[in-house]
């Protein structure tokens, strides 16, 4: 069945995985994420599914199980948020390290200290530089099709992908959307079958993270990024093979492609810049303004590997770039913001600035969206918290 | 679009009463969206959540500042005054309380305010003062946004996991607060 439900998003999230059919899952709970791993756990205890439930006495445990699971060459899934992340740090890095096709979703959460369960992205920013896929979603639809095509890009990349979900927004909400059944999942999706130079096996002894000297840990530092570099290419293939099987036409690649989404005039003279959920609320915003045709939307779908080109040819004839940040790296300015000036530089004069939005939960209003779009038409160019 | 807020306490089942509209919005044949503020998550603690019904795809994730009906599921948040922030001559109220609505201090035409004792009625029918199915089923008649029937189905759907008994009960709650007069 390919119809339109009404679901909360958790709950959209979980039935897609349960479609996709991973052999061992392992969490443990955390907000926002707990709805997720709770639905796949009642599928297991109901008796719906085959796969194993493993849940961990920590989220350390969570990944490390997940990690070994897949080392043996099987489809794993885990789900997490805010300290539940931190606490995987370790893993999430060895498990990229080790090229292991994990799929995970980051339910997305502010950190400690102070405590707080409601949503930003300072989570994930904090494994921005392990070596895995990060996808962003704007909303339901955009979350469950990113998790069927994060399975495909894994197992055939053999890297690791993280699926973003704003917290709360994303997953409690209820919005209607459509769960591919588990056909047309396999007809985009075969069976995991690695090779059997990638997985841990008697009859073909290998290692998996091995001690690596001075002598070769760089080359193989530069082969995962790079890698990663060129998985763009793979990323964009496999979500327009996905669009296809689902039968989405995409009219304009250049402005709709598996990296990124531009919505808004051909020449804008400001464009806002972001990810997640937040590109909606814009969306709407800019719909209602007197003088929208000056204003555009660039969604980063693709955060990890960083989108040069695409992003740059959306933006090459801006004079205004605003980038809204759920996250910061203290002390310097947005993830995102820094990310698009480290790219435009010496290819773009547009002025670019920083804006710091939604951290711990606060709303992102229609006010703090015109808000952005008056400030970043000013002079000055400092960071900005935009808190109204 | 049309805008809900529904204002309660942790327990109430305020974050349920958002998710039925939008289940029953969605199955008469409408786009619509549905999430939580939640706050501590305790019970007694006041909760508030928001419902979106739209004839086209809603993109929107802000929060309800500007409600077209205001449900409030418990007469003493009251107190607080920016219970009703937001609101305009237009929008709809509709209170669990005791009180006759020319008792209340609210700066709305009174056809614009609908009171319901729906803690009467869920103790009667439920045993429990979980008031949101009685006040959907008042919403249903006083505004006419969602059809009882679409409702009655919303509840089928979303306590699918819960035991028949508990299903009759809340689908009774809903048709003694629609069928009451006002």
């Amino acid at each position: 069945m390919t119809t339109f439900q009404i679901l909360e998003g958790s709950r959209a999230i979980a039935l897609t995985i349960k479609n996709i059919a991973p052999a061992v899952i392992s969490a443990y709970p955390i907000t926002p994420q707990t709805h997720i791993v709770e639905d796949l756990a009642k599928f297991k205890s109901d008796g719906q599914v085959d796969y194993e439930y493993i849940r961990a006495e920590s989220e350390f445990a969570a990944a490390s199980i997940v990690l070994g699971a897949s080392a043996t060459g099987v489809r794993v899934y885990s789900a997490t948020s805010s300290q539940g992340l931190l606490l995987m740090t370790e893993v999430i890095y060895n498990i990229a390290g080790m090229r292991l096709p994990i799929v995970m979703t980051c339910a997305n959460r502010a950190v400690s200290a102070p405590i707080n369960i409601w949503n930003d992205q300072q989570d994930v920013m904090t494994i921005r530089d392990a070596g895995w896929i990060l996808l962003f979603a704007e909303n339901h639809q955009e979350a469950v099709n990113q998790h069927v095509m994060a399975y495909k890009l894994a197992e055939q990349l053999q890297l690791p992908v993280m699926v973003n979900v704003d917290g709360f927004i994303l997953t409690h909400s209820y919005e209607p959307v459509i769960i591919p059944d588990t056909k047309l999942i396999k007809k985009y999706l075969p069976n995991y079958k690695p090779n059997a130079e990638q997985y841990l096996n008697t009859e073909n002894p290998i290692t998996l993270g091995a001690l690596v000297t001075p002598m070769h840990y760089m080359e193989i530092r530069q082969e995962l990024h790079n890698d990663l570099i060129s998985s763009l290419k793979t990323i964009d293939q496999e979500y327009k093979n996905f669009q296809k099987i689902f039968n989405n036409k995409i009219q304009n690649t250049q402005t709709n492609n598996g990296l990124i989404e531009y919505t808004g005039p051909k020449n804008a003279s400001t464009i806002l810049v972001a990810m997640g959920s937040v590109i909606g609320t814009i969306k709407d915003t800019i719909d209602k303004l007197p003088n929208c045709n000056n204003v555009g939307i660039l969604k980063i779908k693709c955060f990890r590997p960083f989108p040069e080109k695409e992003i740059l040819q959306i933006l090459k004839s801006a004079k205004y770039i605003a980038v809204l940040d759920k996250s910061i790296s203290l002390g310097q300015m947005g993830c995102l913001a820094s990310d698009i000036k480290a790219i435009c530089q010496n290819k773009i004069q547009a002025k670019i600035q920083s804006f710091i939005v939604g951290l711990g939960g606060k709303d992102i209003t229609e006010k703090i969206i015109r808000e952005i779009i008056k400030e970043v038409g000013n002079k000055n160019n400092r960071t900005l918290f935009i808190n109204l | 679009m049309l805008q809900i807020r529904i204002h309660g306490r942790g327990g109430q089942g305020v974050v349920t009463a958002a998710e039925l509209i939008t289940i029953a919005a969605f199955i008469d044949g409408k786009q619509s969206q549905a999430f939580p503020s939640f706050g501590v998550e305790r019970t007694g603690a006041p909760v508030e959540s928001y419902v979106r019904i739209d004839d086209k795809p809603i993109k929107t994730h802000e929060q309800i500042y500007q409600p077209d009906i205001l449900i409030i599921q418990d007469s003493t948040l009251l107190n607080n005054p920016s219970l009703t922030n937001g609101i305009n001559s237009k929008t709809k109220i509709i209170i669990n309380t005791t009180k006759n609505k020319t008792d209340l201090k609210l700066k709305l035409p009174k056809s614009n305010i609908y009171t319901i004792d729906a803690t009467k009625i869920a103790m009667e029918i439920l045993g429990k003062n979980i008031v949101n199915t009685v006040i959907l089923g008042a919403m249903s008649k006083f505004t006419g946004l969602i059809s009882l029937d679409s409702l009655k189905k919303a509840i089928r759907e979303k306590f699918s996991d819960k035991n028949e008994e508990l299903i009759i009960k809340n689908i009774k709650a809903i048709e003694k607060a629609y069928h009451k007069n006002f």
